[in-house]
């Protein structure tokens, strides 16, 4: 049982700072104009202070909180886009993020086109994404509108198609931020199933999501995130109880 | 030394692991470009074709300059200058068109002004069949010299990725780059010596030129190989890739020194 204890995410006291855009300047003159004027003050905004937990090898970690608590920016940051400015982030294995859905998908190319831009985008080879290609197609249900730019494709067949490209490999970590908010009730079960099929197969998951009944059926572990500090970890039932109440 | 050579290891296995990635940009970028067109692909040769017919209408009827073979003297210059300027001028947008993936995925940034710059090349590549056309049609002589084409052709690709990593991330943190370039074009159009011989520059301007302009070196190279039927000169060579060399290492620098901020402005 030792490859269990294995810790596969640990996050170790990390700070997100943004500028606040209040007033961003991007043009030449303006910056030489507020540079005269000693008025290049950044207003700095912390996103996330000092978040430390770990994760073990195939757990399922809920992560709830109220809009604009961190949750997102805590997902990047384990996804390695945004780089913490104090603390560390690391990593064992392959992450897949689910962001958002079909992130890198040309609205202008066809459905065919997009599994191989956005596979590839995910870090799939060309070979291994003909060899899934079927299985992918199954998975999202788009196989008569294969050659129709996506475009025209409505936004929970876009999400399908997304969350199919994906999964379709077993990452060791998935990431997953709200993103089975758009597809109907019927895809959202399938979803379940096959993040769970992941799940039993040893993947680790990180998951988003403001339907506490969804964390509390898929995670064993949650985060509760409030103006980007921790408020509470442990348990899922636990922390989504209080959550709710709050 | 030992950990530049090992810094150069990594990244050459790094843009290695993302062929897969660079070659589906790069398919994107050239089938987009003509969807829905009639002739497609063809428009990549048919292009630098039908503007140097222009320009040889024009400017071999109302300057009489004296260049032989005016029609070829043209077009390499055309395409050699157009690859350069088209590239870096769609690089300048590499980074903030892909904002929504570089937002939502961790890729290296750098792969979104490489495959524009490498699609750019394709389209030149395609644009060769107009100049051989062209050499066909106006009964030039084929040599052995003409196969050193290759030369300034890599030397281009080298400078013009330096110069796009560079607008690249400029552009990210100051937008009027874009706008700003794109005079500069305008302005360098006029001088590469496109249309004219280089005798007709007042002496101060054509010593700059000469010196300090290596698009106008590299179309020199390419002219003496395809246009002259001479040797490139080896000196020629040299400066060219010193050039292309510096630039692609500043490029490089610019660029890794201010991606991990390019989130906070896209």
């Amino acid at each position: 049982m030792q490859l269990e204890e294995e810790l596969i995410v640990e996050v170790n006291n990390v700070f997100i700072q943004f500028n606040m855009a209040t007033e961003r300047v991007s043009h030449l003159k303006e910056y030489v104009i507020k540079l005269l004027k000693h008025q290049l003050l950044f207003q700095k905004f912390e996103a996330l202070k000092g978040i430390t937990f770990n994760v073990k090898k195939g757990e399922a970690w809920g992560i709830v909180g109220a809009n604009g608590s961190g949750k997102s920016t805590l997902l990047k940051t384990i996804s390695g886009i945004l780089k913490p400015y104090k603390g560390n982030v690391k990593i064992k294995g392959t992450v897949s993020p689910l962001i958002e859905l079909g992130a890198g998908f040309d609205g202008e190319m066809t459905a065919r086109e997009n599994i191989f831009l956005n596979g590839c985008v995910l870090g799939y080879t060309e070979e291994f994404l003909k060899e899934k290609f079927d299985e992918i197609v199954d998975f999202a249900e788009v196989r008569e509108f294969l050659d129709v730019p996506l475009k025209n494709f409505s936004s929970g067949m876009a999400a399908r198609l997304g969350f199919a490209i994906a999964t379709t490999v077993k990452p060791d970590i998935l990431i997953c931020d709200e993103v089975l908010a758009v597809g109907d009730f019927k895809f959202q079960e399938k979803c379940e199933k096959r993040m769970n099929d992941l799940l039993s197969g040893g993947t680790t998951l990180l998951f988003v999501s403001h339907s506490i009944e969804q964390v509390k059926r898929m995670c064993k572990k949650a985060i509760w995130l409030d103006h980007g500090e921790m408020k509470m970890i442990g348990e899922a039932d636990e922390v989504c109880d209080l959550y709710s109440k709050s | 030394m030992d950990k530049l050579q090992k810094m150069i290891k990594g990244a050459v296995k790094n843009t290695y692991s993302y062929r897969g990635l660079l070659k589906q940009l790069v398919t994107r970028d050239l089938k987009l470009k003509y969807r829905r067109s009639v002739l497609g692909y063809l428009w990549s040769v048919l292009n630098p074709l039908l503007t140097m017919l222009i320009m040889t209408i024009v400017f071999s009827h109302m300057f009489r300059f004296q260049i032989v073979n005016y029609p070829v003297y043209l077009l390499c210059g055309n395409i050699i200058f157009g690859v350069f300027s088209s590239t870096t001028i769609k690089s300048c947008h590499a980074v903030l068109d892909n904002a929504a993936l570089i937002k939502k995925v961790y890729l290296p940034k750098y792969i979104f002004v490489f495959s524009r710059v490498t699609s750019g090349f394709v389209d030149f590549l395609f644009s060769f069949a107009a100049l051989i056309f062209v050499l066909l049609i106006t009964k030039s002589k084929f040599s052995l010299y003409n196969l050193l084409f290759f030369i300034p052709c890599i030397e281009i690709y080298l400078f013009s990725l330096g110069m796009s990593l560079f607008l690249a991330q400029a552009n990210v943190f100051f937008r009027d780059i874009q706008y700003l370039y794109g005079v500069f074009c305008t302005a360098l159009n006029y001088l590469c010596v496109l249309f004219y011989p280089i005798e007709a520059l007042p002496t101060n301007v054509r010593f700059f030129v000469e010196n300090f302009n290596p698009i106008y070196l590299y179309i020199t190279m390419f002219r003496q190989c395809v246009h002259l039927n001479v040797l490139i000169s080896p000196q020629m060579v040299l400066r060219g890739l010193l050039w292309a060399l510096c630039m692609f290492v500043f490029g490089i620098f610019c660029f890794k020194r201010s991606q991990e901020k390019f989130i906070l402005y896209i």
